[in-house]
């Protein structure tokens, strides 16, 4: 039996709706059923699992570093923000200290993919209200970023760039000079966008005042990230907790107190001006100096050093074949993604593979306060809601 | 295990001990003062500290530590579980609290047996527990007593078993 809603008896006007999981405007699987009344929804109720994959089933048969690939496919649209996440946890199981050029790497990747992710969630936000032309110029300007991306580590998408204890490869030459091309060009098309929505009276008409959530209210939903923020509080990992040397960069967490569509909206346009502002930051300030940790045992040698010292022939033969022992313990590390609070729990029993790993996703939580926002109000604003909690089905369904 | 030369020393740990304004043994403090026999055992792992509570207090105790003006651990961050099979007890269903004011993490810890495993909702309390919740139930098969809507939500309905518990094959039954 499918999920669906109940006829209230007596109430004959009300039509139950089923919306996706097949439709341009769910952002992936999810699946709505909505109670209306004439054109206002009534109840809702969300119904996903479409794409269920078991990634927390696969972590338990596979070593530590085996699991980082699967990360990347959980968010498709911000990978190394879930492979810093998953390593970050696992580093602090072992406690072991990364190097700071590998940490500046770390930032100025995760916040380059914080920009792509939003420019998507930009593009197609927008285009479910009926603005095409954003799309097309968003979508040009994540090229830029994803073409640095498969500079860094071959891959466009599914990147698996990080490492427990570093990075993959050092970086290409040249890398920098795209960096700093798409760095400064980015403003300007920044204002671009702004040009075309901010002010725009039918985008405006279109997201004030829809889908409002007070501060309560998306504390107790367990609601993070920039849809926590466009509720007026002020709570942002990088700042109040910050990993992998945050608390060196200079910037500042937007907020909106308003809590609708637009406050949202308005949040994540300031959050990639302050992203920008991070990895202008990480590229003049990048540190000289190794990228991966000094841990033989956890680190794989470098391909030269195989070749000279027998210790790193043996590393690597171990390394590959067994993997690495963390000591027996748990830990919890929670990472900013581009959604929010993105956290890996992962259990060890002291073997080469997690006795158990969870992953906390924030579009699995950000999810639960959809009923409540579209409560009250008409289709056309549902897909305006799914769009503002910029939710990635792969990650609420894993 | 890891040779000793590989953990320097906590030094590594400043990075990621959470900052705390108050120190976490306040937490506990406070927890035991409120309920002493719902405090089963205190674990202190790479900075962070777990709680385990007696199953039937946990409702009690999670009101309590959202309520206490210098604790407010508002936001319910995580609901998970672990699957011990085969020891007894089989399952510990794992809370992860956040508390904005102190900028501290929490872990709460209920053990509970392998045969008809139960334990207490705290939808009540947290309205953000439910889809975890559901979550756990689903992956689990542990019950949430109190649930408004307890019913799978990552598998489809009629799906036999619960493909998270260690019994449970990797490449599921053929």
């Amino acid at each position: 039996m499918p999920i669906t809603l109940e006829r209230v008896p007596n109430q004959e006007e009300r039509v139950i709706l089923s919306m996706g999981p097949q439709h341009p405007s769910t952002h992936g699987v999810l699946r709505l059923v909505l109670e209306l009344s004439g054109e206002t929804v009534v109840r809702a109720l969300y119904d996903i699992g479409y794409l269920h994959t078991g990634f927390e089933k696969s972590f338990e048969s596979k070593t530590y570093t085996q699991c980082i690939p699967l990360t990347d496919r959980m968010d498709y649209l911000c990978p190394l923000a879930n492979n810093l996440g998953f390593c970050l946890a696992v580093e602090k199981l072992l406690d072991i200290e990364i190097p700071p050029r590998a940490q500046w790497i770390r930032v100025l990747l995760a916040e380059l993919t914080r920009i792509q992710s939003h420019l998507v969630w930009l593009g197609t936000h927008a285009i479910d209200l009926g603005a095409m032309s954003v799309l097309l110029y968003c979508f040009r300007e994540r090229e830029d970023i994803l073409r640095i991306f498969e500079m860094v580590s071959g891959q466009r998408m599914m990147t698996s760039y990080f490492r427990i204890g570093g990075l993959a490869l050092e970086p290409p030459r040249g890398w920098l000079k795209r960096v700093e091309k798409f760095v400064s060009a980015f403003p300007s098309r920044l204002e671009e966008y702004e040009g075309l929505l901010t002010r725009n009276p039918i985008w405006q008409g279109r997201t004030v005042g829809i889908g409002k959530l007070t501060a309560e209210e998306a504390i107790a939903w367990g609601l993070s990230g920039p849809s926590l923020r466009g509720s007026g509080v002020d709570w942002d990992l990088r700042k109040r907790q910050p990993y992998s040397s945050y608390d060196k960069f200079d910037f500042e967490v937007p907020t909106r107190p308003e809590g609708d569509v637009y406050a949202r909206y308005l949040v994540r346009l300031e959050e990639m001006r302050q992203s920008l502002r991070i990895v202008q930051q990480a590229m003049e300030g990048l540190p000289e100096g190794p990228i991966k940790a000094d841990a033989p045992h956890i680190v794989l040698p470098d391909r030269e050093s195989m070749k000279t010292s027998i210790e790193a022939l043996i590393y690597h033969f171990k390394i590959v074949t067994e993997g690495f022992q963390p000591p027996v313990g748990e830990v919890y590390q929670a990472i900013e993604s581009p959604r929010g609070e993105l956290g890996f729990y992962v259990v060890s029993d002291g073997s080469p593979k997690p006795f158990r790993c969870h992953v906390r996703a924030p579009s699995f939580a950000n999810l639960q306060a959809l009923p409540k926002m579209i409560q009250g109000h008409l289709i056309a604003d549902v897909v305006a809601c799914i769009g503002t909690i910029d939710i990635v089905l792969g990650e609420v369904d894993r | 295990m890891l040779p000793a030369g590989l953990c320097n020393g906590g030094r590594a740990l400043e990075l990621f001990i959470m900052p705390s304004h108050l120190d976490a043994s306040v937490t506990l403090k406070k927890v035991r003062e409120f309920a002493a026999e719902a405090v089963d055992e205190v674990r202190q792992f790479r900075g962070e500290l777990t709680i385990y509570i007696r199953a039937d207090h946990l409702r009690r105790v999670g009101e309590f530590l959202r309520d206490e003006p210098e604790l407010t651990f508002k936001f319910l961050a995580d609901v998970t579980a672990v699957d011990l099979y085969p020891s007894e007890p089989r399952f510990e269903v794992v809370y992860h609290l956040l508390s904005f004011q102190n900028q501290e993490r929490l872990r709460l810890k209920v053990r509970i047996r392998g045969e008809n495993p139960s334990v207490d909702s705290l939808v009540p309390v947290y309205p953000g527990a439910n889809a975890f919740e559901r979550e756990v139930f689903d992956l689990f098969g542990i019950q949430f007593a109190g649930h408004p809507y307890l019913r799978r939500i990552l598998m489809p309905e009629e799906w036999e078993g619960h493909p998270l518990r260690k019994d449970y094959p990797t490449e599921g039954y053929r």
